[in-house]
């Protein structure tokens, strides 16, 4: 039996006032995949993410994870049932240190969030300094997560997002604001950490050489809807893309 | 049916008064975002500064006309000074350190009118010309009201005109909707903010010196005109002055009958209801706009200092010791003073929890305090239950009406969150005070002494220690657990939280239960000491009180709550042993606290311990 894909979405409508940000996307994301959605701004890439991750609700359309309906669901929900994602505005909890973070985080995902009782300080601490080591921030782990490099605070988010052990990742702009070659460490850095664990993944990303260097897929978005999916070398060659979207770039 | 109509009259002229002052608080809201509290005093000091006016000013009949022009001009210019000296130091800062700030001209104008107008109610001149009725449907109805009703729509025209048709109009409506963007179109926002400010003070002034020949003039009018006013201002929508004037007709209507129809345990409480089911079905008023994102309490309420320090053991064992030892040592009269620092220690911690930890500004927190004093004084007289069971229970009852409470404001945030814990708050206000078959109403309820067995002074200081000890042991031990952890990480960052996990409605509705816990500890602590019980254990001047405890000692300081609750009575007593404006000392220390001790007097050491360890390496 073949097995169906892990993710599916069927025909997502989202507007916002008179404008109609993602207009009846459909998408297949098999099990084990990395792939990019890229388009220009305001093509709805982030809008989409926050519709498949419950952050927003769809005008219309089904979003299925496993083969069972997730869209609906609030967002805390749909993380747990394995999918999780960052923000492309860092968000992490600026009052608490860097190890405390994803404490927290790891703590929701073993359900103990609610107890009242217990001391914090050692509970989940190797598991969450685990997760430091593997985006390499185990020197900072006490440091108040405020006091971070803007590169250090993206690698606690993509810590903080696997905290779930997830079998989807969904990443918007990982790397946005970075330095070009701290750009492509941090995104080899996460597509080793996926593949070890046969993560899926699908990200935006506004960085063609990250784009081409970690995606095995690539949708292409503009103006709410999907213009063209492929491998890098397809996408590359589409014309329709070059014309809409490359078209100023070459 | 003439009755119905004169009636309707009636309402309609209170209305004309409350959308005076309501468009006032709301254009400055807008502009400003500061919850101003301060706005029912300037209201209040126009009434009496008009009254004053009109008896000296030498233009015969005129003069209660000049009066009613100048005395708004007058508060207008106060306000102006107001704004210049104080608010502009803190926009930036966060919204409970602002509503602290406005409560201070609170009280220092609620006692300068005390101190140059007796506490006397007073009656103002009758209006020249206007002083009759006129008979409408064979009802008579006083024609001074038939005025307003001429000059209210005339106001609110003119307002409209201003809003719409000049530049500085045009400016304001465009300051309420993008701040940031009018700043950036290289305006003087400095100008404007203070030009707002003074518009709407002037609007409440006018309401004040115009409503001065129609009612009693008390030193209560300010609390009780600015509860309205947020009232009328909730229910047409923060920020707009039109919401303002639909808020107010409603309200004034509403009172005008209610009184005729309801049942009176009802008259107080329906506009709070009214209030309540606005904002639960549509939170930002009916013609407001929703707040965005970046109005949460939490991210406000985001600043941490000096790192984190925990006082070495000893000392906690030092304290206790001296607590232990303490009673035994003083005279009586002190012991009850520690056992009512006690019970405040508890109320305090309990409101840290949710403001500190939780980033959740309540207003009404009160509410819990005297509901856990009210449960342990019925559960004693009504349900004939031992004193220590009923000590035991209390705590739950105000739990339970905490979680009740707390699950329609979870869903709400930032000022519109702390607009609808004071209107619960409020409404059990309303109710105790009214139910005079239950509660015995306004009349508190007497005789409510611990058992024999724990009558005697530190018998009873032993157990309220006991209680405050473990209460803020427990609480302490709360914040330090992984849900006090999660808690302020929905408070620093709610949507991340959301986004591992986290359900951060029902996260924070169990921390609004274990503080309501713990605030009716502090309750039944308190309503055995004092051997009775009443209605203003529940009021907002009690809420704010605990505020001012939390933000005394800290509000990220564990160690915060007791430090501000002690400090707060111990300055009660001493200020009020030497003069009888305690109000104004303690709105002056509010002044300076805010000012130059933002983080609050445990934070203060934190920072200076952990500067002193910094240099010493």
């Amino acid at each position: 039996m073949v097995e169906g894909p892990l993710l599916e979405v069927r025909d997502v409508w989202k507007a916002f006032g008179g404008v109609q940000a993602v207009a009846g996307v459909s998408l297949r994301l098999p099990r084990g995949e990395v792939r990019a959605l890229i388009g220009p701004n305001g093509a709805g890439k982030t809008t989409l993410l926050n519709l498949l991750t419950g952050q927003l609700a769809c005008d219309g359309g089904v979003v299925l994870f496993k083969g069972d309906r997730i869209s609906g669901l609030p967002p805390e929900r749909i993380w747990r049932r394995g999918i999780s994602r960052t923000f492309q505005i860092t968000a992490t909890f600026a009052s608490l240190t860097v190890l405390e973070n994803v404490q927290v985080a790891i703590l929701s995902h073993q359900g103990r969030s609610r107890d009242l009782l217990s001391r914090t300080g050692r509970l989940a601490r190797e598991a969450a300094l685990d997760f430091l080591k593997r985006v390499g921030l185990q020197d900072q782990a006490e440091k108040m997560c405020a006091t971070l490099s803007f590169g250090d605070l993206k690698r606690l988010e993509l810590a903080i997002a696997l905290a779930n052990e997830p079998e989807l990742l969904v990443l918007d702009e990982p790397t946005a604001g970075m330095a070009p070659q701290e750009r492509l460490d941090l995104m080899a850095l996460a597509v080793q950490i996926v593949r070890d664990r046969a993560v899926t993944v699908l990200f935006t990303e506004h960085d063609m050489d990250v784009v081409f260097a970690a995606a095995e897929r690539i949708m292409v978005m503009h103006q709410g809807r999907v213009i063209a999916e492929g491998t890098p070398q397809s996408v590359r060659e589409d014309p329709q893309v070059q014309a809409i979207y490359l078209g100023g770039l070459c | 049916m003439a009755l119905f109509i004169v009636q309707l009259l009636t309402g309609l002229a209170n209305a004309m008064f409350l959308f005076l002052v309501a468009s006032g608080l709301s254009l400055i809201f807008g502009v400003t975002r500061i919850v101003n509290f301060a706005h029912g005093s300037f209201y209040m000091l126009a009434a009496y500064l008009a009254s004053s006016l009109a008896a000296a000013l030498p233009l015969g009949p005129a003069s209660f006309y000049a009066a009613v022009v100048l005395a708004p001009l007058g508060v207008a210019l106060l306000g102006g000074l107001i704004e210049v000296c104080l608010l502009r130091r803190i926009y930036r800062a966060p919204e409970l350190y602002q509503v602290l700030l406005t409560f201070a001209v609170v009280l220092v104008i609620g006692d300068a009118v005390k101190f140059f107008w007796g506490t006397e109610n007073r009656t103002g001149p009758s209006p020249p010309g206007l002083s009759g009725s006129v008979p409408i449907l064979g009802q008579l109805f006083p024609t001074y009201d038939l005025a307003i009703l001429l000059l209210g729509p005339l106001l609110a025209l003119g307002l409209w005109w201003v809003l719409h048709r000049t530049r500085w109009g045009i400016l304001i409506r465009a300051a309420t909707s993008d701040r940031e963007m009018v700043g950036a179109l290289g305006v003087n926002q400095a100008w404007l903010f203070t030009g707002v400010f003074v518009l709407g003070t002037w609007l409440a002034g006018l309401a004040g010196a115009l409503q001065m020949p129609r009612v009693a003039l008390t030193t209560v009018m300010d609390s009780t005109v600015i509860v309205e006013t947020f009232v009328v201002v909730v229910i047409g929508g923060m920020g707009s002055a039109f919401g303002a004037l639909l808020g107010a007709v409603l309200i004034g209507v509403l009172q005008a009958f209610g009184i005729l129809w309801l049942p009176r345990e009802f008259q107080l409480a329906i506009i709070f209801i009214l209030m309540a089911a606005v904002l639960i079905l549509r939170p930002w008023g009916l013609l407001g706009r929703p707040e965005t994102e970046s109005g949460t309490a939490g991210e406000a309420l985001r600043r941490e200092v000096g790192g984190r320090l925990r006082p070495p053991r000893w000392v906690w064992a030092g304290i206790l010791l001296a607590l232990m030892v303490l009673p035994s040592l003083l005279p009586t009269f002190y012991v009850w003073v520690l056992v009512e620092i006690l019970a405040f220690a508890l109320f305090a911690g309990s409101l840290q929890l949710l403001v500190g930890t939780g980033g959740m500004l309540s207003f009404g927190h009160a509410a819990y305090f005297g509901l856990g004093a009210y449960g342990a004084a019925l559960l004693m007289k009504q349900a004939a239950l031992p004193m220590p069971v009923a000590f035991l229970l209390a705590p739950l009852v105000a739990a339970a009406a905490a979680l009740f409470f707390g699950a329609f404001c979870v869903r709400l945030s930032g000022v519109y969150f702390a607009m609808l814990t004071l209107a619960f708050a409020q409404i059990a206000f309303a109710v105790v005070h009214q139910w005079y078959d239950f509660t015995g109403g306004d009349n508190g309820i007497l005789g409510v002494w611990p058992a024999a067995s724990l009558a005697a002074p530190v018998r009873y200081y032993y157990l309220a220690l006991l209680a405050a000890v473990c209460g803020l042991s427990a609480l302490w031990r709360v914040t330090g657990s992984p849900f006090g952890y999660t808690l302020r990480a929905a408070r620093d960052h709610p949507r991340r939280c959301q986004a591992v996990g986290v359900n951060v409605r029902s996260h924070r509705l169990l921390a609004f239960g274990v503080a309501g816990f713990f605030a009716g500890l502090g309750g039944a602590v308190f309503a055995f000491a004092k051997g009775s019980v009443f209605p203003d254990y529940l009021s907002m001047p009690m809420s704010v009180q605990s505020l001012v405890m939390v933000l005394l000692g800290g509000i990220h300081a564990l160690a915060g709550a007791p430090v501000g609750a002690a400090v707060y009575k111990l300055l009660d007593i001493v200020i009020t042993k030497y003069t009888g404006y305690w109000q104004a000392v303690l709105g002056g220390i509010l002044v300076f606290l805010v000012v130059a001790f933002p983080h609050g007097l445990v934070g203060f050491v934190q920072a200076r311990w952990a500067r002193m360890r910094a240099s010493l390496g």
